[in-house]
């Protein structure tokens, strides 16, 4: 008798358990929701001199590029509880914040390995497949070159500007966006293989308000192989379409 | 002390048809030109005016803000940028119809209803950094005096509430822009459309936060104060730290003075065109039709309330 009374209270509260394993897992989503974290640079701080100053990297991965994890990470925490709630106007609300931390963390992830020291191949130009794919779009590697400069200084305010790769009509783009819109914003099918920040505190400290120098001057520290491995990767999922 | 009327101006301005090809039969926006601001002209040897609006220098020595904002930040905010709209500006509008006019008519001319025109950028932003010159001075800060203490506390409860919202504005201003305080009056909330039944309280102050060159005139306000929230206002001095920017300028640089002087000036001018306004009415509105209401709906204006 005893036995049985022991066996139901365990397992009601067993039950209980499963019930609550259930509630939690009713939104898995936001229970296991992961927040964003500062990558490391891939290299030292003054490792992109003289392109791109130590001052400047200091400042922009530890100051600029963690704030917006840290307020990213903020807003999608307030995220989760307006939805939690069902308060659906702060959940609308909350999309501008989301949109432009987020956006800032996504960006400027990728833009350090957009990057790379002179003796890490830093400036390096492309090989193929990718080196042909830009002789077919730009006719040159220059006139690419010439095109994401010139796009870039003329981009009013802050914004940033893309090398990309349109998935769908299989094609190299040059795109500007603006604030922190990622690149997808302009559409869905691009995937980003440059982009270079041309806000004001990217280039400010050492160049002041001579923007066109500082785009002149970091091609000798742009990641090629990283823009041809993500290329490569992509074209190689087309193909198999 | 400088003294500065707001730009914002009323009387006829017959549009040339080759610029605003759509203008409705009602004039919506009425300008004077205000000959205390014009911006001075080059006046060639063989006496023609050429074209050409000059960078006026701030009216305080470079160095007369530091440490609060340092020479250096002055020599490139205004030696370089500020004149760079300037120069750019000139070279854009040489030999268009924009050539002859005055700033802020360039200005509202280019803005083009939300639509900017080329030369929309470096007018505004010319006439946005005159105005910030001259809404700070040495040894600024401090409180308001007079009847604007007065309305600030009338429209955000206390000095302390506005500060509280302005700073917040100009804080989460995303990207390059500036924050405003702003004279409201005798217009709806709908951009541009005239108050057919103007009252006292329509007339109010407004915290108005706006991107990248865009500012109040364009909806008809006026322009009180402004802080400049591009990174070059304040990289030099305080790196990535805006809020601190903020701070200082508002405890050391903000020209009450000033301020207080555009918002009589905008006081006066509002209940001239709500006079203006009855006298008019009338003969506009011979059949009594609604007057036209003209949409920004591409415009984010992100207005404090």
């Amino acid at each position: 008798m005893t036995t049985t009374v022991i066996i139901s209270i365990f397992l009601a509260i067993f039950a209980t358990s499963l019930q609550n394993a259930r509630g939690a897992t009713m939104e898995p989503c936001l229970e296991s929701m992961k927040t964003a974290s500062l990558p490391d640079l891939p290299y030292a701080y003054d490792a992109l001199e003289p392109a791109i100053s130590e001052e400047i990297m200091r400042l922009h991965h530890q100051k600029h590029h963690q704030t917006y994890v840290t307020q990213y990470n903020k807003a999608l925490n307030s995220l989760r509880s307006a939805m939690a709630d069902g308060d659906h106007s702060s959940v609308v609300k909350l999309q501008s914040l989301i949109k432009f931390n987020g956006g800032g963390h996504v960006n400027h992830a990728i833009f350090w390995k957009n990057l790379a020291p002179v003796h890490e191949g830093g400036g390096k130009p492309p090989h193929d497949p990718l080196s042909s794919a830009i002789d077919a779009h730009f006719a040159s590697l220059e006139g690419l070159i010439q095109k994401m400069n010139a796009e870039g200084a003329a981009v009013q305010g802050s914004g940033w500007v893309w090398f990309g790769l349109d998935r769908e009509l299989k094609r190299l783009v040059v795109e500007t966006t603006a604030n922190q819109d990622p690149l997808v914003t302009k559409g869905s099918h691009l995937v980003p293989l440059i982009g270079i920040d041309v806000w004001e505190h990217a280039y400010y400290p050492q160049y002041k308000n001579a923007r066109a120098e500082y785009l002149k001057n970091i091609w000798t520290v742009i990641n090629w192989k990283y823009a041809s491995d993500v290329f490569e990767k992509h074209t190689r999922d087309l193909d198999i379409n | 002390m400088m003294s500065v009327a707001v730009t914002a101006i009323s009387s006829s301005l017959s549009y040339s048809p080759l610029l605003l090809p759509s203008q409705g039969p009602k004039r919506r926006m009425q300008w004077k030109r205000n000959d205390k601001r014009q911006f001075s002209r080059k006046v060639a040897v063989s006496g023609v005016i050429t074209a050409g609006f000059e960078l006026k220098p701030p009216p305080y020595p470079l160095d007369a803000l530091e440490p609060h904002m340092s020479r250096e930040t002055l020599d490139y905010h205004w030696g370089k940028h500020h004149r760079t709209y300037v120069e750019n500006l000139n070279k854009q509008i040489v030999g268009t119809d924009l050539d002859t006019l005055p700033l802020e008519e360039v200005v509202l001319l280019s803005y083009n209803r939300g639509n900017m025109l080329p030369a929309f950028n470096n007018a505004a932003q010319a006439w946005n950094h005159e105005f910030f010159w001259e809404s700070i001075q040495p040894g600024g800060g401090g409180k308001p005096t007079g009847e604007l203490p007065r309305l600030i506390e009338r429209d955000f409860g206390s000095f302390e509430e506005f500060l509280e919202r302005f700073k917040s504005a100009a804080a989460s201003n995303f990207g390059s822009g500036w924050t405003w305080l702003a004279y409201k009056a005798n217009r709806l909330d709908v951009a541009n459309a005239v108050n057919p039944l103007p009252k006292e309280e329509d007339k109010k102050l407004v915290i108005v936060k706006t991107p990248n060159a865009v500012n109040p005139l364009v909806w008809d306000y006026s322009p009180l104060l402004t802080i400049d929230t591009w990174e070059h206002a304040y990289y030099l001095d305080f790196e990535n730290r805006r809020a601190e920017y903020i701070n200082t300028f508002m405890e050391r640089l903000v020209s009450w003075e000033t301020v207080s002087t555009r918002l009589e000036s905008a006081m006066a001018r509002a209940v001239q065109r709500e006079q203006e306004g009855t006298e008019t009415e009338d003969e506009e509105n011979p059949d009594d039709e609604e007057p036209e209401v003209y949409l920004d709906s591409d415009i984010d204006v992100s207005e404090v309330d």
